[in-house]
């Protein structure tokens, strides 16, 4: 373990904690997102822009950026910004209406906001927006969360961005997350375990019953999302249409076998599979490093993941384990849904794989909830047991 | 300040082992995935990552028994567009069409086509497909390969046939050895981006094509063209419809020559005879003119032999004992046939006769009476022994079989006319084979062309044998028709076939296309050298000449003038 003891001078005599492991992981992923980053786009760029780093200098700029806010983050005490949690929400209620007037498009979808020659996704800052409201909200509700009413406030929170961005972004993958961070956060703020395992069961069976219908309807005039339904079930009967990109990553994961096609190797990257460098660049981790890289991806994850549970279980108070809790859930929520859109495990929608997809302001707006989770991991003080 | 409670740490630990179930799903169906499904995937990967060009394997030559080539392969281009590198449309369609000259909605249609390569024509000449080439149209591709090529044009089309688009065999001896012409493609296997860009590190994977064989062939190109001036000539000046010209070996069946003309060009096989009125018929009629055009009458089409089928009842006759070359005969100019009255071509009569002056007379008395001395079971004994009732196996496709009363329908008036060569239909090669082997000494022969097949470097040569039936009739009768048929030639009716020098047997025959009274008659005549010892035996069969019809008057002068100069010549190659 890489902890260390740091004495500081402001705060007297205790011994403050930094969690270096965190750390390291989140810099390994980045690094290691990078390298697959350039693997994967470079011949892409070569031949849309006649520069082959063309997306890892544009990702390295936003990469270094991000890891400078986020070490300034962390050396801010966390409590800092919970006099900014209602003006969060707030501000990201207006950047996602900005979106109607002055949003881009890109890709068929009107989703980023141009700030100064910046581009910027107003879902990102909405995700950190909500988890340090909720954080905050959960610690002014004390222990009224534990009725019907507290629990239904907190569920209903989040609900409003997450129709914002769903009617406004057409972006789905953004809503789910956002409302699975609340939900995750409502969790681990209320004691109760039964209503959310009813919950859990409600949502199955909501799901279930609605691929039921979708397929059984064939997909008539219900839109592009069933169509995406039907594709999930059998991609190859829709390999011209809805199932192309899916099919694409099942063959590029596929072929990549046990030990992979070695770094750079890659076939189903030379254009075949659309949004390589984006959403589905695990596939290509799969491609060329097999079984065995995608592994160790999943478990620096959970490495990640763990770190943490660790500064949670450790937070000195509430809000900095909800903070933390909130950060988790986003993480783990995004990376588990990517990984299953990759494999076809679930239908397909555009979630990007934190730290390893291309993104600028998804890579900024993680390392900046990263920041934060430090900066909770800094208020650990070690006492004798 | 709330402070964390041991609630809360309990569900962040279950949130975890949440999260951590869930990473261990998928990382099971990463396994299926990457494990199991490996194969499949990898193997639809490689599917969509390779490009594979085929390259034409050159079709084997055609050769003649001189060692000429008359069937060879020239290099012509083939265009296609490759959709996905295709940059701009709108020129590629308007070039293509505009060298090609093809509709632009044609062309349009195949670039606009998601397909991985899409043909656009094949069979261009090589010159255009240099044009095309300068252009540098991205996506347009232009792959070298081999046309069929004929050096003689109209020379033997019928036999050679032609090939199409594919270089696929169509008719004639192109279609019957198609196997052993027809090469085996070969194939370039390339690894290409999402965009068909051919990727330069991975290579190709490159199966040579393998050429097919050559075919050599008992056809000789010399005497060919000759026998295809000579029928030229006699279709001119006696304005027949067709003449048919065949020249074999009656030793062994390799057919020497084979002109029935008009023949038609090979090198453009689709193009009707300027005199036939193309306008306004529909591809339906089109194709039957064309059809037509390409008939090898000598194989397809069956007539009524006449005279020259005197040879099987004399053989039958001979053979059979039932006639001897000093009987007698008398020819009152008819003779009756139970109720019917059956007129000799002299209807004068031919009087006392011996039966060699009666084949010589051409007597139609006399082989009638042959016949009923055969009777029916005899005759259809001997019909059916010298080969007659099947079909010769000649190495060309379409062969029409023998058209021949049933036994049991054969009742005296049939037979008697069949005995001088009526009411029964043949092919001009089934005549020819059965002649054949009548004078050669009882072995029915099968007609042929192709002698061997081989590869271009002269190893694995494969040696064709075709079937020999032996003892059809004995020597002796053969040996005594020969006398008979060389007395025909050189006194009788065949005098016009008579070659200073040299011993000519042969048999004239006029006869008359069904339905009678038209005025139209086939004009024919037999002939084979030397008389002693046959080795070449030609039979010229004119179609509706006009004017003087007597085979003895028209088709012998054709045989004459063919062996004239083919016998020197032939004997000349023996020395070599």
């Amino acid at each position: 373990m890489t902890e260390r003891r740091v004495r500081t001078g402001k705060k007297g005599r205790g011994e403050v904690y930094f969690d270096y492991t965190l750390l390291f992981i989140v810099l390994f992923l980045l690094g290691f997102g990078l390298i697959m980053l350039y693997s994967v786009s470079s011949y892409e760029a070569n031949l849309d822009f006649g520069d082959s780093a063309y997306y890892l200098k544009k990702q390295m700029g936003a990469t270094i950026f991000g890891l400078v806010v986020m070490l300034i983050v962390a050396c801010i005490p966390y409590h800092f910004w919970e006099r900014f949690a209602i003006l969060g929400y707030l501000v990201s209620v207006v950047l996602i209406f900005l979106i109607i007037p002055f949003g881009r498009s890109a890709k068929g979808a009107k989703r980023w906001l141009n700030i100064m020659g910046v581009s910027l996704q107003p879902a990102e800052v909405a995700k950190l927006a909500m988890i340090l409201f909720l954080a905050s909200l959960v610690c002014h509700m004390g222990r009224s969360i534990r009725t019907k009413k507290g629990f239904i406030i907190v569920l209903a929170m989040p609900v409003p961005i997450c129709l914002m961005i769903y009617f406004i972004t057409n972006n789905l993958s953004s809503a789910i997350i956002i409302f699975g961070i609340a939900v995750l956060m409502l969790f681990v703020a209320s004691p109760d375990y039964k209503k959310f395992i009813l919950l859990t069961i409600a949502a199955i069976a909501v799901v279930a019953l609605l691929v039921y219908l979708i397929v059984n309807s064939g997909g008539d005039g219900m839109g592009f999302r069933s169509e995406r339904v039907l594709a999930w079930l059998d991609p190859e009967a829709y390999a011209r249409g809805k199932g192309f990109q899916t099919l694409q990553a099942l063959y590029a994961i596929g072929s990549g076998g046990i030990w992979g096609k070695g770094l750079g190797q890659s076939m189903q990257k030379l254009g075949f599979l659309p949004e390589a460098q984006n959403d589905m660049i695990f596939s290509i981790i799969c491609e060329e490093l097999g079984l065995f890289g995608a592994a160790v991806i999943i478990v620096l994850f959970i490495l990640l993941i763990w770190r943490f549970m660790i500064i949670a279980n450790n937070s000195p108070d509430l809000f900095g384990a909800m903070l933390v809790v909130g950060v988790m859930g986003h993480i783990a929520i995004q990376v588990i849904l990517n990984i299953s859109v990759v494999t076809n495990t679930i239908p397909n929608t555009g979630i990007s794989l934190p730290f390893i997809s291309y993104g600028g302001s998804s890579v900024l707006f993680l390392l900046i909830e990263i920041g934060l989770v430090l900066s909770v991991g800094r208020g650990i003080r070690f006492r004798d047991y | 300040m709330i402070k964390n409670k041991t609630s809360y740490r309990k569900k962040i630990v279950t949130v975890f082992f949440v999260c951590l179930f869930c990473f261990l799903l998928l990382m099971g169906r990463m396994v299926y995935l990457m494990v199991f499904c490996s194969q499949h995937y990898t193997e639809k990967a490689k599917q969509l990552h390779e490009r594979e060009r085929s390259i034409k394997a050159e079709r084997g030559r055609i050769i003649d028994a001189n060692g000429t080539i008359i069937a060879d392969n020239k290099t012509v281009c083939t265009i296609s567009v490759i959709h996905s590198q295709i940059t701009d449309a709108e020129t590629v369609v308007r070039v293509l069409s505009k060298e090609l000259e093809l509709s632009e909605d044609f062309v349009r249609k195949r670039v606009e086509k998601y397909s991985a390569i899409e043909r656009i024509k094949s069979n261009v000449d090589k010159e255009k497909g240099d044009a095309i080439r300068e252009y540098q149209l991205d996506g347009v591709k232009v792959d070298e390969d081999y046309k069929r090529y004929y050096p003689y044009d109209h020379l033997a089309s019928k036999v050679l046939g032609f090939t199409g688009a594919d270089n696929q065999g169509i008719i004639g001896l192109e279609v019957k050895y198609d196997s052993y012409l027809q090469g085996k493609d070969g194939t370039i296997l390339t690894v290409t981006d999402a965009r068909g860009v051919e990727i330069e590190t991975e290579g190709e994977e490159r199966l040579e094509p393998r050429p097919g064989n050559d075919l050599y062939l008992s056809l000789d190109m010399n005497i060919q063209s000759y026998a295809t001036q000579l029928a030229m000539q006699v279709m001119e000046t006696k304005q027949a419809e067709r003449v048919s010209l065949l020249v074999m070996n009656p030793q062994n069946g390799e057919i020497m020559a084979l002109a029935d003309v008009p023949e038609f060009d090979l090198n453009n096989p689709f193009e009707l005879p300027a005199d036939i009125e193309t306008e306004g018929i529909d591809d339906g009629a089109r194709q039957e003119l064309l059809n037509a055009m390409w008939r090898n009458s000598c194989i397809s089409d069956t007539y009524e032999p006449g005279s020259t089928f005197k040879m099987v009842t004399a053989s039958a006759g001979l053979e059979a004992g039932v006639v001897k070359e000093t009987d007698t005969f008398n020819c009152p100019g008819y003779i009756m046939v139970e109720d019917r009255r059956i007129r000799c071509h002299k209807t004068t009569g031919h009087g006392h006769q011996t039966f060699v002056e009666g084949t010589m007379n051409s007597c139609n008395p006399v082989f009638i009476t042959v016949g009923a001395r055969l009777g029916i079971d005899q005759y259809y004994h001997y019909f059916e022994q010298f080969g007659l009732l099947k079909k010769t196996g000649v190495d060309l496709p379409g062969e029409a079989g023998t058209i021949m009363h049933k036994k049991e329908n054969m009742k005296a008036v049939e037979l008697a006319t069949v005995s001088f060569g009526q009411s029964l239909q043949i092919t001009p090669i089934q005549l020819a084979t059965t002649a054949s082997s009548l004078i050669n000494g009882g072995k029915r022969v099968t007609p042929h062309f192709a002698v061997l097949a081989g590869n271009r470097e002269g190893t694995d040569i494969r040696k064709f044998t075709y079937p020999v039936t032996k003892n059809v009739v004995s020597e002796q009768t053969s040996a005594t028709l020969r006398g008979i048929l060389e007395k025909v030639v050189a006194e009788g009716s065949g005098k016009n076939g008579y070659v200073e020098g040299a011993r000519v047997g042969g048999k004239t025959a006029t006869s008359q296309t069904l339905p009678r009274g038209t005025g139209r008659y086939i004009a024919s005549f037999l002939g084979f050298a030397p008389a002693d010892n046959p080795q070449v035996l030609a039979l010229v069969i004119i179609h509706n000449p006009q004017g003087m019809y007597y085979g003895g008057q028209i088709a012998a002068p054709v045989v004459r003038q063919l062996f004239e100069n083919i016998l020197p010549y032939l004997d000349e190659m023996d020395y070599n």
